[in-house]
């Protein structure tokens, strides 16, 4: 028994390490036929700069994902939070921290509203949130009048840092401080997902709706407020997709979305709901970047770097398919 | 009948011989004979778990017997698969309609066997090919291009029977196919019976209800326990309808000891905890009241599709209540689960796979998964803690896993039944609305939920353990009177009075039960 015990949570660790098992044997590939410059700390950080956008709103997703939704409005809410930001500092004299804020808070009002349709309209969340996709670029682009807003660089103070390469007397950081924020961030959502009700909830709903609500489980409220918290990790994908653009614009991260869902699922995520896992989550962003970054190194045109990813993300799933019929 | 059929003797057009099938340890089917001639009804009737669907499963080809032999038309018949047994000339009507709502009635007749040229359906044989099976149901509702969702249920039933007639079936399984339909829709029903008979059809009819038994079969058998059992007069096997009574119908269902299976210990009922007066569901419940008291255990009584789990369903919030008045313990009127639970009732569903239990969650997640309190500081849940409080009901209800942290889909079905019922345990509920706790489970594990059950009735004043209230629905008549101290029947939507177990006999709720 206590032989068994063991192999058994030997068996666990592996499973949660293969994402990162796998992330490893790809970058080990692209040290060995990319320019030696692949390996160099300094490809890392941008590498892990690259990654926060969608890492950041990938953690939303993949809440979402495992209470078994989808939410295809990310892209657009990134876009909106670029504006929003760009407006408020512009045009309404905010500060850089208000502007921010604000940006995050219109992104969760997208996301609550997602999540109030989903709920009392009964929609599957795959046509809700198609729907505001196209809503929320909309009043993005209402915003900045189909145009981009261009912020004077004085009222920038701190935005423009985030995802900027350290400067040599803050090289103590290690990281530039959105990609910490993209870490700290990562960290309380796995800690949400495995110590509070609200995750434990998640899973329950994920796996089997109708036992959640057997059990009590407010299962309305709780889908609300995972959309309601994907929205908001839009918002701050925003706010770095904003910090390395330095103008709010309507017509960015279309597609990206789809970029987002794909970690997700590389990480170990079902759609089918019930599992995924955050250190999955950024693993599969993790693994996107350096395949592009690696094949961008070693002079791929883009549509190679396409087929790639693809077929990582078919490769991925089908891998983790085999695992789940091992281990059940 | 027979005189329309040609100048023969009716032929013999299914037999079985001597068919067994064991499933693990379980005995499913034991030696069973049957045989049903052409324009012959054949009544199949039985407790639940008697083997009925079992054997019709068998001749339909969705199982291999592990013995035994059938013919068809006097020629061997050894279907691999349902389809095969179809091709022929089995086949089985569901229960649950296995029709796509989407599609029109013609299309549904025709699935999987639409005449077509190179690749392309051609859509004028198959709507002539359909009207021609619909047509001799002469039913208005039913015409080749109408949505299958858009039909009552009656309607959609004479589709899946249309579909074995166009493929040329002679032998037709009906198992259990009025349980969902209307009075009206049953009438037709046995019409379309009686036209198929004309026609030669062999029907195998499987039936809780005596009284339709009695209207629409010419011979009927009864199983138990996996066995055929005879008449008591002569120990005929296969009894003709008109020379056996009602009442020795049931006794041969029913005639079982009862074994010290069922531990008793002295219950005191003590303040009333339920009250319900009235109560109707959309559908079902249609009418329904009763009072529980604490230490006290009462059974509902009923077939399948007698409204007794949405009774429950409506008492807990899943399902809406239109009528009537619930008062438990201090508070009145309907409230969602979640309240309900605050309230200090609990639900056992009657499907664990699909309700009852997360499967692909732990053991722990499952247990504690109705109340995430007090696992942690700041409403924080910490694993350890959880694993902690599940040990316990491991350890107390015998639950066989390698942990809390195992998935509940690794476990046996008596296993995860005993983690449905820790959730109640660990919630700590004063009311458990148990529906059908001992479902699919073996018999070491059912002695031991009757055992809890008591338990949790009889209470313990020593260790400071208040009795509990127990509504219990059971399609298994010995269980109720073994475990219950009062039993009531519901029948086609209505909950009967409530008797004292030493009042009533199984046979006296068996016929009303089955709306006699």
């Amino acid at each position: 028994m206590q032989n068994k015990l063991k192999t058994f949570n030997w068996l666990g660790l592996l499973n949660t390490l293969s994402p990162v098992i796998a992330l490893f044997v790809v970058f080990e590939l692209f040290v060995l036929i990319a320019p030696s410059s692949f390996a160099t700390a300094r490809n890392m950080e941008t590498i892990a700069r690259q990654t926060t956008i969608v890492g950041i709103a990938a953690l939303g997703m993949t809440m979402v994902i495992i209470s078994g939704g989808i939410d295809l409005s990310v892209g657009s809410i990134v876009a909106l939070s670029t504006v929003v930001i760009a407006w408020l500092l512009q045009y309404a004299g905010a500060g850089p921290l208000t502007a921010a804020l604000g940006g995050v808070a219109a992104a969760a009002f997208f996301g609550l509203l997602s999540g109030v349709l989903i709920t009392r309209l009964r929609v599957v969340p795959f046509i809700v949130t198609l729907g505001m996709m196209l809503v929320v670029r909309g009043a993005a682009k209402g915003i900045g009048r189909e145009q981009k807003i261009d912020v004077d660089p004085a009222r920038l103070r701190w935005l423009d840092e985030l995802l900027a390469s350290l400067p040599a007397e803050r090289s103590w950081m290690l990281l530039p401080p959105g990609v910490w924020m993209m870490i700290i961030l990562a960290i309380a959502m796995a800690a949400l997902l495995r110590y509070t009700r609200l995750g434990r909830h998640t899973f329950a709903i994920g796996s089997n709706e109708q036992t959640a609500r057997l059990c009590g489980v407010a299962v309305e409220r709780v889908k609300v407020l995972v959309y309601t918290l994907c929205g908001a990790f839009g918002g701050l994908a925003g706010l770095m997709q904003f910090s390395r653009l330095t103008v709010g614009d309507p017509t960015v991260a279309v597609g990206l979305e789809l970029n987002v869902i794909a970690a997700v699922v590389i990480g170990g995520g079902s759609l089918n709901g019930g599992e995924g896992s955050i250190l999955g989550t950024l693993v599969g962003a993790l693994i996107m970047t350096v395949i592009a970054s690696g094949c961008t190194q070693r002079g791929y045109p883009n549509w190679v770097q396409e087929i790639i990813t693809g077929a990582i993300i078919v490769i991925a799933v089908a891998f983790d398919r085999l695992r789940h019929r091992r281990t059940a | 009948m027979a005189e329309r059929i040609e100048t023969q003797q009716p032929t013999i057009r299914l037999q079985m011989q001597g068919v067994s099938k064991r499933f693990g340890a379980t005995i499913a089917l034991e030696d069973v004979s049957i045989e049903v001639a052409a324009g012959g009804v054949l009544a199949l009737v039985g407790e639940n778990g008697a083997g009925k669907s079992t054997l019709m499963k068998v001749c339909s080809g969705a199982i291999k017997p592990d013995a035994g032999q059938m013919w068809l038309d006097g020629k061997p018949f050894r279907p691999n698969n349902p389809l095969e047994a179809r091709r022929a000339g089995v086949a089985m009507i569901y229960q649950e309609l296995s029709l796509t709502p989407h599609m029109s009635v013609q299309e549904n007749i025709m699935l999987g066997m639409e005449p077509s040229k190179l690749g392309v359906v051609l859509w004028k044989q198959v709507r002539q090919r359909a009207i021609e099976a619909i047509k001799e149901f002469d039913n208005p509702e039913l015409t080749p291009d109408a949505r299958v969702s858009r039909l009552s249920v009656g309607s959609q039933q004479l589709v899946e029977i249309a579909r074995a007639l166009a493929i040329g079936c002679n032998v037709l399984v009906l198992d259990e196919p009025t349980s969902s339909l209307t009075q009206q829709d049953v009438e037709r029903l046995f019409e379309i019976i009686k036209r198929l008979q004309k026609q030669g059809k062999a029907i195998v009819y499987i039936s809780h209800f005596i009284e339709e038994v009695k209207r629409v079969a010419d011979r009927v058998t009864v199983l138990r326990d996996g066995r055929v059992v005879g008449s008591p007069q002569d120990g005929q096997a296969h009894n003709d309808v008109a020379a056996i009574s009602s009442d020795e119908i049931v006794s041969l269902m029913v005639g079982r000891q009862v074994e010290e299976l069922y531990p008793r210990s002295e219950r005191h009922a003590g303040e009333v905890v339920l009250e319900i007066e009235d109560l109707a569901g959309p559908e079902n419940p249609k009418f329904a009241s009763l009072t529980l008291r604490r230490g006290e255990v009462l059974g509902i009584a009923g077939l399948v599709g007698a409204g007794r789990t949405e009774f429950l369903r409506c008492l807990f919030g899943l399902e809406q209540v239109k009528k009537g008045r619930i008062k438990l313990g201090v508070y009145t009127g309907p409230a969602s689960p979640h309240r309900r639970w605050m309230q200090g009732a609990g639900l056992l569903s009657e499907d664990r796979k699909e309700e009852g239990l997360a499967l692909s969650l732990s053991v722990a997640d499952n247990v504690t998964l109705s109340r995430l309190k007090g696992f942690g500081p700041l409403g924080l849940v910490m694993p350890g803690r959880q694993d902690k409080a599940t040990r316990q009901w491991l350890e107390a209800l015998d639950i066989r896993c390698r942990g809390p942290r195992q998935s509940v889909l690794s476990l046996s079905g008596g296993n995860q039944q005993k983690v449905a019922l820790a959730r109640l345990l660990q919630h700590d509920v004063d009311i458990l609305l148990l529906d059908e706790p001992t479902r699919g489970i073996d018999v070491a594990a059912k002695a031991l939920v009757y055992k809890l059950i008591n338990a949790l009735a009889t209470g313990s004043p020593d260790e400071g353990r208040q009795p509990k209230a127990v509504l219990m629905v059971s399609s298994y008549l010995p269980e109720l009177m073994g475990v219950c101290d009062r039993v009531a029947v519901m029948c086609r939507g209505r909950l009967g009075p409530t008797y004292r177990i030493d009042e009533v006999n199984e046979h006296e709720l068996m016929l009303e039960a089955t709306g006699k």
